[in-house]
């Protein structure tokens, strides 16, 4: 038995249009795309120009700093093009699948040192998944972290269920688990389980923590903070669950897989189940059925990215979910400020809804209900932020810029994503979890 | 509903860029942000935000009010007729009170938005709801018959100087309805130390027509004039005017059916509010709590103490007096001014209560001790939230130490 943490702090929202645990396969994507925005503090290099036949597991990118770490091709085809951004900036690299399951072979780890492990990795593109803590950035393959932190659920609204995501996929997990034992330091591997739930149960290597409560209780930095909380100067490096039994199946088969199971869901979304798709898959190859005018989001609804149908899946989403946009002014006594709102989620209690039934789920739209405005309420932030930090206080640092204060209330523990929450909640509809990447990029900068 | 909207629409481009009304915009922006929430969708972060807003928080301290403008409204006639030793019913306190009330209230609202509007068309922003609670509550902490110049003047000096030099809503330091309750009270204090507690009791004082022991004055005038005197015929006679039965008896504080400022008279209407603003989660229960604890433990030890009439005023009976309720619901939980963390505002709201009690009690020159406590309080606010985050900040620290160690 593991010990179970019970989180407090927290608030779970409830969305209409959860998946159900059917797990279906998607049909295979004749489009994918490796979108380099989507690994903080990675500097993309091409390795491939437009035209170029690709194999799975080929390179695409590599970092500028740490040139032996690499993205790779989920899938074997051709290079169709290199979408560019503002200042040429590489926004993805677009594959069109041949269809064949050309892969390249790295052949069956046998066992080897450390450094071995780093460059296999890394070279199959699976080390660009890892980040580090402090600054939730690509982790440097020279370090040896303290530990190694794997969530092993996620606690944000309608998210993929565990038990899904790691049917029949125990032995790469392991393996995995394996092998993040051998890279991590003195602390070892961590993984986070959600109390009541033995999708996991049987992990060995690795110690394991329960945790119990609401979002974000899965957060891994959460987990962290409650296990074995960052201290200035040290690394930790955290990977995602997928990401983990990824590594795994490079390992145990010698091909480089990306493999992703998301939850499609959400209030617009017909049928809400999971569905087995590539990393980088465009969306509208997964066969989903939206509904007219919906906003398709490539991850979670509170972190993830505004795709559309014609993006592409997140290197770390594990969600597409639909919800209605929320174009629409509200009249101030039908459905404003001054309506009874008895179908109006909020954290607060400033609806009645607070008084309903915890069953009951909402369909939120993605108006920011509200106008932007200064901080005015206080103790908002503190309720659903599970860490020993001020939030508040923090992000008014990050706001003036003061590097100072920004490392004294605690930045080394925090990633944007333990925001999104305070963001959700903000009466005011401060930008949060912006604010907080840009304190972590300036405190990179400025530590060099 | 569809129509208004029309409406708002048809009107729109006179107001925008270019318009001929383009100088209105802020106005026109506000109006209309008032009537619909603006089909804004989220761009960043989060895609789904809560329902909360800060019209519907703002909203909901009004509602909180309400039993106390109310009931503040129907005392203004209650207290006038008693003076007159004439009986009334509801209708006609409640119409006597409407008739003091609701000028103070056009008057608030009429200078303190006017100056909102004017700031925020200057400065090119919208227009924050923060004067919307402001607004209403300086009239519920003004005497019945203050001048109305003199409230407008107050309240351009509390909107100018207590918020908009620092930034406006969210950045002010002071809570501007009590700055602008103590610019009267510093600025004019002869004319707020007179008679005008009680509507129309200087006239009817000067037509001989006023029911023996009626002076006008609020309880802690009374109490404030026995400090300093030793026990004795005077004081004894004060203090039976508070025991059972008297004009300040407990149960009449408790109820409010005593003279005083237009709202802050009954400590069962401001335990309503506490109760709304606690159950909606829109007040600090820890700062109402430890306030109240505060003042108690204040009462407490002055009994104890008893080194005067004054201090051997029942607890509860001191903090059902003056505007110790009114302050601890409504003035001391203003998150803007008050601390900001939770382990701060229970030292906050505790000094705040002692320092209310303290103050009436030493200091008779100043009967209404709440408001310069809280005031008080409001600029030691930032240095409590101070040592609350360095304790958080070492303890942070601590724990380095001993991983280095």
């Amino acid at each position: 038995m593991s010990k179970t943490l019970r989180i407090k702090k927290g608030v779970d929202i409830r969305l209409a249009g959860a998946p159900s645990t059917e797990c279906a396969a998607a049909p295979v994507p004749k489009v994918v795309a490796i979108q380099p925005p989507d690994y903080p503090g990675l500097t993309p290099k091409l390795a491939v120009k437009a035209g170029d036949a690709v194999s799975a597991g080929d390179a695409l990118v590599f970092d500028k700093t740490f040139t032996n770490v690499k993205v790779t091709s989920p899938v074997a085809g051709t290079v169709k093009e290199v979408v560019r951004g503002a200042k040429r900036r590489i926004m993805a690299i677009v594959v069109e699948a041949s269809g064949d399951q050309k892969h390249r072979d790295f052949g069956v780890w046998n066992g080897g040192d450390r450094d071995a492990l780093v460059a296999h990795l890394a070279e199959a593109g699976l080390f660009a998944a890892f980040r580090q803590r402090p600054f939730d950035v690509l982790a440097n393959p020279a370090d040896t972290p303290r530990a190694i932190y794997v969530s092993g659920f996620d606690s944000s609204p309608m998210a993929a269920s565990t038990s899904v995501v790691v049917e029949g996929q125990m032995d790469h997990l392991q393996r995995g688990i394996d092998a993040l034992a051998e890279l991590a330091g003195a602390g070892g591997v961590h993984v986070g389980l959600q109390a009541g739930d033995n999708a996991l149960a049987g992990l060995k290597n690795c110690k394991t923590t329960a945790f119990q409560g609401p979002h974000p209780a899965g957060n891994v930095g959460v987990q962290i903070h409650h296990t074995a909380p960052i201290n200035k100067g040290e690394v930790l490096w955290t990977l995602g669950l997928q990401d983990a039994i990824n590594l795994g199946a490079l390992l145990n088969t010698g091909k480089y897989s990306a493999r992703r199971v998301v939850a499609a869901c959400g209030s617009e979304m017909d049928n809400p189940r999971h569905l087995e798709t590539v990393v980088g898959a465009k969306l509208a190859d997964l066969g989903l059925k939206v509904h007219d005018g919906a906003r398709v989001i490539s991850g979670s609804v509170l972190t993830g990215t505004n795709a559309g149908m014609d993006g592409h899946l997140g290197a770390f989403a594990t969600q597409v979910v639909a919800l209605p946009e929320g174009h629409d002014p509200k009249f101030m006594l039908t459905e404003g400020w001054l309506s009874p709102g008895l179908n109006k989620f909020s954290a607060s209690r400033a609806y009645p809804t607070w008084l309903m039934p915890k069953g009951k789920t909402y369909t939120l739209d993605t108006n920011q209900n509200g106008e932007d405005r200064a901080f005015v309420v206080s103790g908002q932030y503190e309720a659903v932020f599970p860490f020993d930090i001020y939030p508040v206080h923090l992000v008014k640092s990050i706001m003036v810029n003061d590097i100072d204060a920004m490392e004294k209330l605690g930045i080394y523990e925090v990633a944007p994503e333990d925001f999104a929450l305070c963001e959700f909640v903000c009466t005011s509809k401060i930008p949060v979890q912006s604010l907080v990447r840009e304190g972590l990029d300036a405190l990179k900068v400025e530590l060099g | 509903m569809k129509a208004i909207h029309n409406l708002i629409q048809s009107v729109k481009p006179h107001f925008e860029e270019g318009g001929k009304l383009s100088r209105f915009w802020v106005v026109f922006d506000s109006l209309e942000t008032f009537a619909f929430t603006p089909g804004h969708v989220t761009s960043s972060g989060a895609h789904v935000r809560d329902s909360i807003d800060l019209k519907r928080t703002m909203f909901l301290v009004i509602v909180a009010m309400i039993p106390c403008l109310l009931f503040g409204m129907w005392n203004i006639g209650h207290q006038y007729h008693l003076s007159l030793g004439q009986s009334s019913d509801l209708l006609a306190n409640v119409l006597v009170g409407a008739w003091k009330v609701i000028p103070l209230i056009v008057v608030s609202y009429g200078v303190g938005l006017g100056i909102e509007f004017l700031f925020a068309g200057m400065r090119g922003h919208s227009i924050n709801e923060g004067y919307l609670v402001s607004g209403m509550l300086i009239p519920l902490i003004m005497p019945v018959d203050v001048p109305l110049w003199m409230v407008a003047l107050a309240v351009a000096f509390a909107v100018v100087v207590a918020k908009e030099v620092f930034g406006g809503t969210g950045m002010n330091i002071l809570n501007v309805a009590l700055t602008a309750r103590a610019f009267l009270f510093f600025a004019y204090p002869k004319q707020l130390s007179g008679e005008i507690w009680i509507h129309d009791v200087a006239t009817s004082k000067a037509g001989g027509m006023l029911v023996d022991g009626y002076t006008g004055a609020t309880a802690l005038g009374h109490l404030a004039g026995t400090v300093g005197t030793a026990a004795s015929e005077a004081s004894a006679a004060t203090m039976s005017l508070f025991a059972d039965g008297g004009m300040f008896s407990l149960s009449n504080c408790f109820l409010g059916l005593i003279p005083g400022s237009v709202g802050e008279t009954s400590a069962l209407a401001c335990l309503i509010g506490a109760a709304i603003l606690i159950w909606t989660g829109i007040g600090s229960w820890r700062v109402i709590a430890s306030f109240l604890a505060g003042g108690l433990v204040m009462g407490v030890l002055f009994n104890l103490i008893g080194a005067n009439a004054y201090m051997t005023i029942n607890p509860v009976h001191q903090v059902v007096m003056g505007g110790f309720m009114f302050g601890m619901v409504f003035m001391a939980t203003d998150p803007v001014s008050a601390a900001q963390t939770n382990t701060g505002k229970l030292w906050y709201g505790f000094f705040g209560g002692l320092f209310s009690i303290m103050i009436r009690v030493f200091n008779p020159a100043y009967p209404e001790g709440v408001m310069m406590a809280i005031l008080f309080m409001n600029v030691m606010a930032p240095l409590i939230d101070h040592y609350v985050i360095e304790a958080n900040i070492k303890r942070r620290e601590k724990r380095l130490t001993v991983a280095a160690a």
